[in-house]
C-alpha cells in the first residue's frame, strides 16, 4: 500500500464546552489523535474591569475584583487593598488581619474544592463534585454571615475589612473546621489511589522549574515542579508570619503532583483557619476591624448618625472619595490559582490612574500550547482541569 | 529594607552602566528605566547575572500618558526567587515606536505583550504571534487608551431577521455621566468658573 499524505485536521473546542471551565475557545491542531498545536482564543468574558477601575473612586473599584476570579473573591480584594494600604501607609489593625486571613484561607478551600473536583469530573468522576459543592455551600454560608453575600463579599476594603464578625460565627467556623478534614479524607479516598485518575493525570503535562519561572507560573503550578515559592511564606503580608502552616511541594510537575498538592493545601488552609479562629477567640484578638483613620475609612451608621465630624467624613467618602497620593505599588497575594498581583498607579486624585491586574490563570492559560503539544487530545481536558483556570480573572 | 534595596539599585546600575537611565527605590520597591532599544540586553543581564538572578517572569503592562512626549510606558516586572526581591523595569515608547519582544528571554511574556499591544496599540517588534487577545475578533482602536471613551464605540446585539449577531454604533438611552466629585480646594487642577482673571 502506497502511503498517503495525511492532511493535519482543526478542530474547534468551545466556547460552549464543559471541559473548558467557562468560555475558551480552542483551536487545536491534530495529527490523528496528538495535539499538535493548541491555541486558546481568550476575551469572550472581557469586561474592561482595567478600565472601568480608572473611571471609579478606589472604594468603588473594590467590587470590581469579587467578580475576577469569582471561586474565590475575597482574596482578589486583598491584593487591591493591600497595594491602596501601601500607597496610603494605612497600618490594619490585628483582628482585621486575622478576619482577612481566615476569609483568605476559607477563598483558598472553596477554589480548590471546585478545581479538584471538577478536575476529577473531567476525567470521568461524579461524585466528587457532589461531595465538595456540599462543603462550598457551607463556606459560601459564612462569607454571607460576614459579608451579606455569598460571592461578591465587597468585605475587605483599604484599611482593614468592612465590618467585624460575630463570635458565634467564629465558633462555626471552629466546628466546621473539625469536621472538614472528613470530608477531604473521602474525596482523598475516592480519587489518591483511583487506577482511572491516575492513568488520566499521571506523567501528564511535566514541566522543569525553569520553564515554570521563565513563564510566569505561580502557586500550584510552580510547586508541582519542587519550588518551595508561596508568598503566605517568601513575602509573608498581614499576620501570616505568625501562623504555623507547611507549604507542600511537587516532585514531578506533572497533574497528579497539583492534584495532591491542592489536597494538602486544603488540610494547611484548615489548619490556619483554625488558628485564626483561636486567636480571634481570645482576649489579644478583640479590638477593632479597620483602621481608625477617618479621612480612609467611613463611620459606622450609628457614628455617623450621632457625630457631625462622621458625617462630614461620610458625606465626602462616598461622594469625592479619598486621594490617594502619586507613586506606583504592585501588591501580590498568594491567591487559590497563584501570585495574584495588582500593579497600582495614582496620580494624588480620587481615582486610579491605571489598575493592571495580573490574574496567576493568564499565565498558565498561555502555557497550554506548551503543556498540550505531542500529548493526546483527551488530555486537554485533564490539562485545562489541573491548570485552575476561570475565566473571570483571564479576561477580566 | 530600604538599604538592601539601595544596594540592589547600585548593583544594577554597576552591572548595567549606562543603560539604565534612572533607577528610583519608592514604597519598597526598586524601579529601573531603560531604553526601548536597550530592554533585551537588561533583562537579560538580569537573569543572567550570577548577582542579579531575576529568572522568574511576573508581569508586562502598559500605562498611557497621553500629554508626555513618548505616550506609552511598558513595565515589566520580575522577580527574583532566590533572594526574594523584585524588580520592576520600565521603557517609554512614543505613538507607533517599537519596542523589541522579549519573549526570547522570557516565555511567558508572549500573551502579555499581546496584551498591550491589544488595549494601547504598542507593536513588539520580533514578537512570534502578535494578535489582539482580549477585544473581539475585528475589533478596532485601542480600549485602555486614555483617549478611547469608556462606552466604546460599537455595541452588538441579536438581530432575529437577519439570524445573526450585528454591531451597531453605541446608543445610550442617558449620555455616561462623570461627575467631577474632586474638591476644588485641595489640589484639584483646574479654574473654576469666573476665577479664571484670579488665576491668571
Amino acid at each position: 500500500m502506497t502511503e498517503a499524505s495525511v492532511r493535519n485536521f482543526s478542530m474547534n473546542l468551545g466556547p460552549q464546552h464543559p471541559a473548558a471551565h467557562g468560555v475558551l475557545r480552542l483551536v487545536v491542531e491534530l495529527d490523528g489523535e496528538v495535539v499538535t498545536r493548541a491555541d486558546p482564543h481568550i476575551g469572550l468574558l472581557h469586561r474592561g474591569t482595567e478600565k472601568l477601575i480608572e473611571y471609579k473612586t478606589y472604594a468603588q473599584a473594590v467590587p470590581y475584583f469579587d467578580r475576577l476570579d469569582y471561586v474565590a473573591p475575597m482574596n482578589q480584594e486583598h491584593a487591591f487593598c493591600l497595594a491602596t494600604e501601601r500607597l496610603l501607609g494605612l497600618e490594619v489593625p490585628r483582628r482585621g488581619q486575622l478576619i482577612r486571613v481566615l476569609y483568605s484561607e476559607i477563598g483558598r478551600l472553596l477554589s480548590h474544592l471546585l478545581n479538584v473536583t471538577t478536575q476529577a469530573l473531567d476525567c470521568g468522576a461524579l461524585t466528587p463534585p457532589l461531595w465538595g459543592f456540599e462543603e462550598r455551600e457551607k463556606l459560601m454560608v459564612f462569607y454571607e454571615r460576614a459579608c451579606g453575600a455569598r460571592l461578591h463579599a465587597n468585605y475587605v476594603r483599604p484599611g482593614g475589612v468592612h465590618q467585624d464578625i460575630a463570635q458565634k460565627l467564629i465558633d462555626d467556623i471552629g466546628h466546621f473546621c473539625d469536621t472538614h478534614p472528613r470530608v477531604l479524607d473521602d474525596i482523598e479516598g475516592l480519587l489518591t489511589d483511583n487506577r482511572i485518575f491516575k492513568q488520566r493525570n499521571v506523567d501528564i503535562a511535566k514541566f522543569s522549574q525553569e520553564d515554570a519561572l521563565a513563564r510566569g507560573f505561580s502557586g500550584v503550578m510552580l510547586r508541582s515542579t519542587g519550588a518551595a515559592w508561596d508568598l503566605r511564606r517568601a513575602e509573608p503580608y498581614e499576620c501570616y508570619n505568625e501562623m504555623e502552616f507547611a507549604v507542600p511541594v511537587g516532585k514531578n510537575g506533572d497533574n497528579y503532583d497539583r492534584y495532591v498538592i491542592r489536597m494538602e493545601e486544603m488540610r494547611q488552609a484548615v489548619k490556619i483557619m483554625k488558628q485564626c479562629v483561636d486567636k480571634l477567640s481570645r482576649a489579644d484578638g478583640a479590638g477593632p476591624v479597620s483602621s481608625a483613620n477617618g479621612k480612609v475609612v467611613p463611620p459606622t451608621r450609628s457614628e455617623m448618625k450621632r457625630s457631625m465630624e462622621a458625617l462630614i467624613h461620610h458625606f465626602k467618602l462616598y461622594s469625592e472619595g479619598y486621594k490617594v497620593p502619586a507613586g506606583e505599588v504592585y501588591a501580590a497575594v498568594e491567591a487559590p490559582k497563584g501570585e495574584f498581583g495588582v500593579y497600582l498607579v495614582a496620580d494624588g486624585t480620587n481615582k486610579p490612574y491605571r489598575c493592571k491586574i495580573r490574574a496567576p490563570g493568564y499565565a498558565h492559560l498561555a502555557a497550554l500550547d506548551f503543556l498540550c503539544r505531542g500529548h493526546m487530545l483527551a488530555d486537554i481536558s485533564a490539562v485545562i482541569g489541573s491548570l485552575d483556570v476561570v475565566f473571570g480573572e483571564i479576561d477580566r | 529594607m530600604t538599604q538592601a534595596l539601595t544596594d540592589l539599585g547600585r548593583l544594577i546600575t554597576a552591572r548595567l552602566g549606562d543603560k539604565v537611565a534612572d533607577v528610583t527605590v519608592a514604597f519598597g520597591e526598586v524601579t529601573v528605566s531603560c531604553a526601548p532599544a536597550d530592554i533585551v540586553a537588561v533583562l537579560t543581564v538580569l537573569r543572567d547575572d550570577p548577582d542579579l538572578r531575576f529568572c522568574y517572569f511576573i508581569d508586562v503592562s502598559g500605562a498611557d500618558y497621553p500629554e508626555r512626549d513618548k505616550r506609552f510606558d511598558v513595565v515589566y516586572h520580575l522577580a527574583d526567587p532566590y533572594k526574594v526581591r523584585r524588580l520592576r523595569v520600565k521603557v517609554r515608547a512614543g505613538e507607533g515606536e517599537d519596542v523589541p519582544t522579549v519573549t526570547a528571554i522570557y516565555p511567558g511574556a508572549n500573551w502579555y505583550e499581546r496584551e498591550v499591544f491589544d488595549l494601547y496599540g504598542v507593536v513588539f517588534a520580533g514578537h512570534p504571534d502578535l494578535r489582539r487577545i482580549l477585544t473581539d475578533y475585528g475589533f478596532s482602536g485601542h480600549p485602555l487608551r486614555k483617549d478611547f471613551p469608556l462606552t466604546g464605540h460599537v455595541e452588538v446585539r441579536y438581530d432575529d431577521e437577519l439570524k445573526r449577531v450585528v454591531y451597531e454604533p453605541v446608543k445610550l438611552a442617558q449620555e455616561f455621566r462623570q461627575f467631577d466629585y474632586l474638591s476644588p480646594w485641595e489640589g484639584g487642577d483646574y479654574v473654576l468658573p469666573g476665577d479664571e482673571k484670579a488665576k491668571s
